[in-house]
């Protein structure tokens, strides 16, 4: 006898998408001066979701006149007190309207809507929530007396957690007393647009903040924009790295969260079936999109073979397809330019000689999908090993000992993240205290809080979002000579 | 008059705790404030910069694990050893500033002060910059500061002693191992203080100093695949301190470039907080 999933399916009637969208600037929406469109779309069905206003030149001028009106004359002179109670209106219309949130993030994005609707959304009220009580307590944030905020923020953020990196760009920097411009993925424009609207419900005063659409042309008017003292970025190393060349020699403040290849290692002591929902959470959450992904797996020689079975046997279970669906575990991948790279990726490591095994999903007709893949056999100077495939695709690499762990681990240039699976309290300390990366998941792995600082050592970038250490992106201390910082404060 | 003759020193680099000349055999001439000679100074080459990198990373490891207890002695005790050389840091600095007795002194007393300012912080700044945070979840979550790794500095150009102590001391205090460009025109000064730093405790590696020409050191520094962060305080030309930013950007160096300061006022954290790295550990409670 056999189950079978009866499909569970979100209505999506509880969104209504507009034919097409302006840009918000100065708390309204209006036309491109470009008059160029683009198409979002479904990844899951291929269907056009809407029409989305590519900023121009004169666009994004606009933009950042309407956030520096909105710095001199509004925001910077509020009190701290008064600009918390609108991040707190903001927070609560987000839990509000969070279901809202999380289809139209599903639609637009391919995500499962059990992660949009369980983390995304929440999250993203949370880090609002957090953010807000900080704004009129700012000389607290060690900064020394009288921290102050930089201006205009030029915030440009990707598609895999399109509301969720909002929420981390806009939350500190509002609470700092800054205004912003922000330039949402191009691919997943929708939650960003939806989002503005909240802001006119709260009533935030026009121009705090401003939504410009558009890809990588506008994002580079932004990061060249004279009128902008801080650029937050996240995204991909190379992009990281373009946008510090461009920024050199002037005095726009810069903190980057770029790639990954995080390590997620397993000790023989560690319990198997934690640690393969561990490894499953680690690279296939949100299809793997995601920069801190646990897209290393390093197993310790004496339990690879059975971890590998009991990862492969649970695998089988995952649920691919309607991202719509709540059974779904494995939604769609967000552009058919993304998939074309993990299949490219995938077909590396084919040539390089790993041995691959893909999880038997039956893969929706239209759509982009992958299914869950993991390759065994990989070496170190493998590209599956060594480069960001943002996508379900798992290395997996073997160690004897805790030193060898270790080495392997930051053999790389990336350094965001790491996971450490093991029931000696010791190990972990000790483990935690030699991986060069930001965040160590200890027994646990893609834990988020606004609480949290988030970032990277070396090529992952700098500075850090969320905590007490958030704060340190969008201020200026008042003693501190430094003007020019691209790093920490 | 005294007829004896005096024993003159050569000046050389300091690189891996051992003083070796340039490799490319050059040297240029130091002068005084009244454009008297003073000195033949080695003039590093890339060579030397690449060496002083691989200097570096070695120390980083021991020196970064040491405890923070013995990292704020070791710079006490460059402190105490500076103290036994006052009168010599002052005739230095004299002579590299053109600064009166009493200035000079002035100037030598504040960079001892100031490394035993910084020596105390070795053991507190973890718990001024760290702190556990209050997660929504059944987890213990805490951020503790580590250090960047290998740094690259310019030193400032006219402040050749206390700016120089001012732009090591935090760089150093927390892990970090530093690699410093002295002043150009008045390296004499650094040159006294590697003699200071070798007797000292300061492990092999941690500090290493090169005299030379910024313009020719430092893009090599600044491009380096293992130099995790660069310091531009001591970069006048805005044209440099641009290069010196692309060239850092490849490998998404953290930069520190601060309008000069006054090096008598008492620092911030701020230059300390430049180079280091928040690691934030999660692990899930339960019985």
């Amino acid at each position: 006898m056999t189950f079978e999933y009866a499909p569970a399916l979100e209505s999506r009637a509880i969104v209504s998408i507009a034919p097409s969208y302006g840009l918000f600037i100065n708390g309204e929406f209006v036309d491109p001066t470009s008059g160029t469109m683009f198409k979002t779309i479904n990844p899951a069905t291929e269907e056009v979701l809407a029409e989305i206003s590519e900023a121009n030149q004169s666009d994004v001028n606009a933009a950042v006149n309407s956030a520096r009106r909105a710095f001199e004359r509004t925001w910077s002179v509020m009190s701290g007190r008064d600009r918390a109670k609108y991040l707190f209106r903001i927070a609560r219309l987000l839990q509000e309207r969070a279901r809202e949130f999380a289809v139209l993030e599903t639609l637009d994005n391919g995500k499962p809507i059990r992660e949009s609707r369980d983390i995304d959304v929440p999250l993203a009220a949370a880090h609002f929530f957090y953010y807000a009580g900080w704004a009129d307590k700012l000389e607290h944030a060690g900064l020394g007396p009288n921290p102050q905020a930089l201006g205009v923020a030029g915030q440009i953020i990707p598609w895999n957690f399109p509301l969720l990196m909002l929420a981390w760009k806009i939350a500190p920097a509002l609470a700092c007393g800054n205004t912003v411009v922000l330039k949402p993925a191009e691919t997943t424009s929708l939650t960003a647009l939806l989002f503005a609207e909240v802001c006119q419900q709260a009533d935030l005063p026009p121009g705090v903040v401003n939504i410009i659409t558009g890809a990588g042309d506008t994002g580079q008017m932004i990061v060249e924009h004279d009128g902008i003292n801080k650029i937050a970025f996240t995204g991909s190393t190379d992009v990281g790295k373009s946008i510090q060349r461009a920024l050199a020699g002037t005095n726009k403040k810069l903190t980057l969260e770029l790639g990954g290849k995080a390590a997620n290692i397993i000790f023989d002591d560690a319990p198997i079936d934690q640690a393969v929902e561990g490894i499953v959470d680690g690279i296939f959450f949100n299809q793997g999109h995601v920069c801190c992904a646990g897209s290393r797996l390093l197993l310790q020689e004496s339990i690879a073979e059975e971890t590998i079975e009991a990862l492969k046997r649970r695998l089988q279970t995952l649920r691919l397809g309607d991202p719509l669906d709540k059974n779904t575990d494995i939604g769609a991948i967000n552009s058919r330019e993304q998939l074309n790279k993990i299949h490219q990726l995938i077909k590396s490591g084919d040539d390089e000689g790993a041995e691959r095994w893909t999880a038997p999903c039956e893969i929706p007709e239209k759509g982009w999908w992958c299914a869950p893949t993991v390759f065994t056999n990989v070496t170190a100077a493998h590209r599956i090993a060594r480069e960001e495939i943002f996508g379900p695709v798992l290395s997996v690499l073997t160690f004897r000992t805790a030193d060898e762990a270790v080495e392997k681990a930051n053999n790389t240039p990336f350094g965001l993240s790491a996971g450490i699976w093991t029931e000696k309290g010791s190990r972990i300390l000790w483990m935690a205290n030699q991986l060069r990366a930001g965040v160590i998941w200890a027994n646990t792995f893609n834990r988020f809080d606004p609480t949290s600082p988030f970032g990277g050592y070396k090529e992952s970038g700098f500075g850090r979002e969320g905590g007490i250490q958030g704060l340190g992106a969008y201020l200026q201390s008042a003693t501190d000579s430094d003007v020019h910082a691209k790093g920490m404060s | 008059m005294n007829d004896r003759v005096e024993v003159r020193k050569t000046y050389k680099l300091f690189i891996g705790g051992a003083f070796p000349r340039s490799e490319s055999g050059r040297t240029y001439e130091v002068h005084d404030t009244d454009d008297k000679f003073l000195a033949n100074a080695a003039k590093a080459s890339r060579k030397d910069g690449r060496d002083a990198v691989l200097a570096a990373r070695k120390g980083f490891g021991a020196w970064s694990s040491a405890t923070a207890y013995n990292r704020g002695q070791v710079l006490y005790r460059v402190a105490e050893v500076m103290e036994g050389r006052r009168d010599q840091f002052i005739a230095d600095v004299r002579a590299a500033e053109g600064l009166g007795d009493k200035k000079s002194a002035r100037v030598v007393d504040t960079a001892i002060d100031r490394l035993v300012w910084y020596a105390g912080w070795a053991d507190k700044y973890a718990q001024v910059l760290g702190n556990t945070n209050p997660v929504a979840g059944p987890y213990f979550n805490f951020s503790i500061p580590e250090p960047t790794g290998v740094v690259a500095a310019i030193a400032p150009q006219n402040s050749s002693l206390l700016g120089l102590v001012s732009v090591i001391a935090p760089i150093i205090v927390t892990g970090n191992v530093v690699i410093v460009v002295a002043s150009t025109l008045r390296p004499i000064p650094a040159i006294t203080l590697t003699e200071v730093v070798a007797t000292s405790d300061v492990p092999s590696g941690v500090i290493n100093v090169l005299t030379g020409d910024p313009a020719e050191i430092a893009p090599w520094l600044a491009s380096h695949g293992d130099v995790n962060a660069i310091d531009l305080t001591g970069v006048t030309s805005a044209e440099l301190a641009k290069n010196l930013e692309v060239e850092a950007a490849g490998t998404v160096k953290r930069i520190r470039r601060p309008a000069q300061p006054n090096w008598l006022a008492t620092p911030d954290l701020g230059h300390l907080r430049s180079f280091v790295e928040t690691k934030t550990v999660w692990h899930p409670l339960g019985a």
